[in-house]
């Protein structure tokens, strides 16, 4: 099946990896943007400004914990506010990584090779931004702990019939999983770099992180087994998290939020926000870092089509909200459909229509999949619209629900922008020293990818 | 376990096929206790040098089990015995409500065990290996590949195996100290 698509893919015009490249070569290639070269001041500056959001967001954090939470926006019937709504989004845009190191390699799509460990990597940092949100949003964050079922004195446990306790297990399960995959994939490429570094200090940490990595056919036997399997497992757990996101919201009576489509469309969300994220960090990062012949055109198309297919999933998801808000006859679920339409966020609704819906479908044009400044415009978007999604999901649902005596309005103050403004930061600053502390594409998939890997019986 | 003063004969090859054929041929020669080196997995590499299976999957699968009874287990004597609370008439051992922590907790527990389990079957970390001796062995992670007859072999002999590996046509011919 390899061989079929390899063949299918040397057919088309751009190939998964550039040819002429052997196994050295790659691997100076790769290597040598952490060891060797130097840091340019693009990114002192770019890691600077990203540093300055994530201080801005600890100072909001930390007044938010000298005054608590009423320096938000939210209010009841509000009680979800930004917290929630950057929670989702966060999360979802994780989900593209686990979709690109498991799903697809569980599909035998080698293309992935080469988005795999920064697609991870962007995984673990959505999903530690996302992490800061429940935790701070919970009115009391030093008891955030009583989230988990722990033996206490005050002889009570978790609830655990209440969805938010399962996304508690879900998030929680995840971020580990996450973690350890990425980890256990550095592995052979932690020794790759400890065998070539030169600075002492790099050697020892390499070194260690190697964990004494030989590349003995045992161990590689038993690496890529245990490689699949995590792979397997990971690929059902993606797919339960956002499901789990979803029934926070549909597991309560709530209009709008009350529907049997959640989990999928849920689901299709998290990868096509995700996908929109991954392009917008590869399409900056190969061109500054010269990577064009790893991430070639074809991965670019690939992601594209992706969104596009998952785009089409979430319309979909939007026509069955309206349809069922109509069909079931149920006022209060016509009342929230034309509420979206018409009340006072519709300018939100009507923007999240036109970001998620109607600009993507320039994706059917083969010219703009191809073209690196569109996609990244497009990805740009999308990002935007799936953030607006779940503002209309969390805000507009709770803000007028059965009975108007209980209607309000929900307005973001500076720190709750600060907040999520930071994040994107705290976001950018791993990245930052990502790229230049570990090898952003996995050098031992990528040798794989060579003809000259291929083995006769 | 005895000391040798060699650890074992090591040869260096330049592609990927050679390695796989040459592993094959030591092997049909008789030696037992042998190990290939490369950069990144060969599929059937493992099996030339006779090393079949692997546990790492009866590890996950245990671990598997261990994590799913945990979380089900868990939450029932949580919610049914040592805290029942009646929440909206719903049983105590309300049992479709335990199903999303227990697999989330089956895959958190089979995935440690993988990850674990792994690290542990292969015998890592271990910082220093004779193997790391050999100066040539730098480019193992990089783009040669290594083939090494252990002197803990029966059929090890240091100038019959030598001559032995010599005949497969490899790059260079290393002695490992121990």
């Amino acid at each position: 099946m390899d061989e079929q698509y390899k063949m299918t893919v040397n057919a088309q015009e751009t190939p998964v990896i550039e040819p002429g490249y052997t196994f050295g070569t790659v691997t100076e290639k790769i290597s040598a943007i952490v060891l060797t070269r130097p840091a340019s001041n693009g990114w002192f500056v770019g890691f600077g400004v990203a540093f300055l959001m994530t201080m801005m967001m600890l100072y909001a954090i930390g007044f938010l914990f000298l005054k608590g939470i009423g320096i938000w926006g939210v209010t009841i019937p509000i009680g979800w506010g930004f917290a929630i709504v950057n929670f989702v989004w966060w999360i979802g845009i994780g989900h593209a990584g686990t979709l690109i190191s498991a799903i697809l390699l569980l599909l035998r799509q080698s293309w992935r090779n080469s988005i795999n460990r920064f697609a991870e990597a962007m995984t673990l940092f959505a999903v530690a931004c996302a992490g800061i949100f429940p935790a701070i949003h919970v009115g009391r964050p030093w008891l955030a702990y009583w989230l988990f079922p722990y033996p206490n004195t005050m002889r009570v446990w978790p609830q655990f019939r209440s969805p938010l306790m399962w996304d508690v297990f879900a998030v929680s399960t995840y971020a580990t999983i996450s973690a350890m995959f990425w980890f256990i994939g550095l592995i052979p490429d932690m020794a790759t770099l400890r065998d070539r570094a030169t600075h002492p200090a790099a050697r020892i940490i390499y070194g260690a992180l190697s964990m004494g990595w030989r590349g003995s056919a045992r161990h590689w036997h038993r690496y890529e087994t245990a490689y699949l399997l995590l792979a397997g497992l990971a690929t059902p757990l993606v797919l339960s998290v956002h499901t789990v996101v979803s029934f926070d919201f549909a597991v309560g009576i709530v209009p709008g939020w009350h529907t049997t489509i959640f989990p999928p469309y849920f689901v299709a969300g998290a990868i096509y926000s995700g996908f929109a994220m991954v392009l917008m960090l590869a399409i900056p990062i190969r061109k500054i870092y010269g990577l064009e012949d790893f991430i070639t055109e074809l991965h670019l198309q690939n992601a594209a089509k992706v969104m596009l297919a998952t785009g089409l999933i979430v319309a979909y998801g939007y026509g069955i909200e309206a349809f069922m808000g109509w069909y079931s006859g149920d006022r209060y679920d016509a009342f929230t459909l034309w509420n979206r339409l018409h009340g006072p966020y519709a300018i939100p609704y009507w923007s999240l229509l036109i970001c998620n819906i109607f600009i993507p479908q320039v994706l059917w044009m083969r010219k703009l999949r191809t073209s690196p400044v569109a996609l990244f415009l497009i990805s740009g978007v999308i990002l935007v619209g799936m953030w607006l999604e779940r503002f209309i999901i969390v805000v507009v649902s709770l803000h007028r629900d059965f009975l108007t005596s209980s209607w309000g309005m929900y307005y973001p103050t500076r720190w709750d922008w600060m907040t999520y403004i930071g994040t994107i930061g705290m976001f950018l600053a791993a990245i930052f020293l990502f790229v230049r502390l570990l090898p952003m594409i996995s050098i031992f998939e990528m040798r794989t990818l060579l003809p000259e890997a291929e083995v006769k019986e | 376990m005895k000391r040798e003063s060699t650890y074992g004969i090591m040869a260096e090859f330049t592609s990927a096929q050679a390695l796989v054929d040459a592993a094959k041929l030591t092997h049909q020669a008789g030696y037992q206790k042998i190990d290939a080196y490369s950069p990144f997995p060969i599929e059937g590499l493992a099996e030339e040098i006779g090393f079949h299976y692997n546990e790492v999957p009866l590890v996950v699968l245990i671990g598997g089990i261990i994590g799913g009874l945990t979380g089900y287990l868990m939450q029932y004597w949580m919610s049914a015995v040592d805290y029942p609370l009646n929440i909206g008439g719903k049983p105590y051992h309300s049992w479709p409500a335990f199903i999303v922590i227990t697999f989330e907790m089956t895959i958190l527990f089979a995935g440690i065990s993988a990850v674990f389990g792994m690290l542990a079957l292969n015998g890592l970390p271990m910082p220093y290996h004779p193997v790391f001796n050999v100066p040539r062995f730098s480019s193992a992670s990089k783009d040669r590949f290594f083939l090494i007859v252990f002197s803990s072999d029966p059929k090890f002999n240091p100038a019959s195996t030598r001559q032995f590996l010599e005949g497969l046509a490899p790059r260079s011919i290393s002695e490992v100290p121990s």
